[in-house]
């Protein structure tokens, strides 16, 4: 399956190399793709939203390409990512998160007598756009998807009690802007409801000790567009608690993303993803980089 | 569970909004008038005339038109959504786009083009913002969905 998933991040990588480069970006207008959540899925920072990534409209190819870097006080992820959408009807992604220990480490090698720096997860996406338009519907857009995830090494996740060292996250999600809503200013409104087993997003494993079976999680966001370039927001993504060896917490965060031009955009955010792995109250800054082809 | 963690900070962010509407005097003021009027509105739309015929995404479907009367059309259009004093004498939405099949693509090229002829003569983003607004509902009608 990591051979697969793999497979799945060549070949993102080969359309996105293989679009000319003097092509137009879609059509679509700007920041309807969002930005690219740490799962590669198109949404916000933390959470997928209804929008699918690039600005590919309905007779389109699009697609995007990502870095992204949070820092809390303890640890330090970052993740590489990049999908494709067609026709604004389908959304592909790839993601691989790497996040470094840094202070784990000693509990690892203490408690557990493990020599681990790093965990590594890569994510598979699929999101399909089932009605509407954020923009045009007066219902907005409804979207479905889902996330296969699979930990490259399961050492860390197994001894702290996690039950699989992969798993598929389901969801559906629906996006609306409102014009002029608030000031004259456009406002952004997504909700997703995501049925998971993933500990700490699935970097800590699927399932627990304390619970393995699904459970439905609310996500949402609010934005307002200060004028086509920047947006302001807050998100906030609802989490399972299935290691008895430590609580986890819901995550959320607030943040600015500038979309000078549909390539590129850049967002920063606060971000408070609570307590991971013993370690307490995980703030910090998020930064990504984006660009769209 | 700490949704209640995140009410205040969408709160601050709603309200925090708000008070910047101060410029919610701008709400009694027509968006007629942040258009600049008449005149405004037929320079905007000469703009977007010009933004059309360059873009290939969408020149084919306004080939061979009556450049003069689409222009005077459309201005009064825009004038009478906004507010203004004008009386739009052309023919529905529906009717007249009824043949041409539009894409979700050229639609949002035409509205593209419409934000970047508004951009062109500094309409504000509020008055662009409630334009579109009071422009989105006849996304049915045209696309003839």
């Amino acid at each position: 399956m990591k051979n697969c998933l793999n497979t799945v991040a060549i070949g993102c990588l080969m359309l996105a190399a293989s679009t000319p480069a003097a092509a137009d970006v879609g059509s679509r207008l700007w920041a309807t793709g969002g930005v690219s959540s740490i799962e590669g899925s198109a949404g916000g920072g933390l959470s997928p939203w209804a929008l699918l990534n690039g600005y590919a409209s309905d007779e389109e190819w699009g697609g995007t390409v990502s870095l992204s870097q949070a820092e809390t006080d303890d640890y330090s992820l970052s993740v590489v990512g990049a999908g494709v959408t067609w026709r604004n009807r389908v959304e592909l992604t790839f993601a691989r998160q790497t996040l470094d220990l840094d202070s784990l480490v000693f509990t690892l090698s203490n408690d557990f007598g493990l020599e681990q720096e790093e965990l590594v997860q890569d994510v598979a996406g699929l999101k399909v756009r089932l009605a509407g338009d954020v923009l045009y519907s007066p219902w907005g857009q409804w979207s479905a998807g889902l996330q296969y995830k699979q930990n490259r090494d399961y050492t860390v996740p197994d001894a702290i009690g996690s039950e699989d060292d992969s798993g598929t996250d389901f969801y559906v999600g629906g996006s609306k802007l409102f014009f002029a809503a608030i000031a004259g200013r456009n406002l952004l409104v997504n909700g997703t409801l995501r049925a998971s087993k993933a500990n700490q997003g699935g970097l800590l494993g699927f399932g627990g000790d304390r619970n393995d079976s699904y459970e439905t999680m609310a996500e949402g966001s609010i934005s307002l567009f200060l004028t086509r370039q920047w947006l302001i927001g807050a998100e906030y993504r609802q989490k399972p608690d299935n290691l008895s060896f430590a609580s986890e917490d819901d995550w959320y965060d607030v943040f600015v993303a500038w979309v000078p031009e549909r390539r590129l955009s850049v967002t920063a955010a606060w971000v408070n993803l609570g307590d991971i792995a013993t370690l307490e109250d995980q703030t910090g800054a998020y930064l990504s980089l984006q660009a769209s082809f | 569970m700490k949704l209640t963690l995140l009410m205040p900070v969408l709160v601050a962010l709603i309200l925090g909004g708000c008070q910047t509407t101060n410029d919610s005097t701008e709400t009694s003021t027509l968006l007629y008038e942040q258009l600049g009027m008449r005149a405004g509105i037929a320079d905007i739309v000469e703009d977007l005339l010009f933004l059309i015929v360059d873009d290939d995404r969408i020149n084919e479907h306004f080939a061979g038109i009556d450049v003069e009367q689409f222009h005077t059309n459309l201005t009064d259009q825009l004038c009478s959504i906004s507010g203004g004093p004008c009386t739009y004498s052309g023919r529905g939405m529906r009717e007249s786009h009824a043949d041409m099949t539009i894409t979700a693509t050229e639609f949002n090229a035409l509205a593209e083009n419409l934000i970047l002829a508004m951009d062109q003569n500094d309409v504000s983003t509020s008055a662009q913002n409630r334009l579109i607004g009071r422009l989105v509902p006849m996304y049915p009608d045209i696309r003839d969905l």
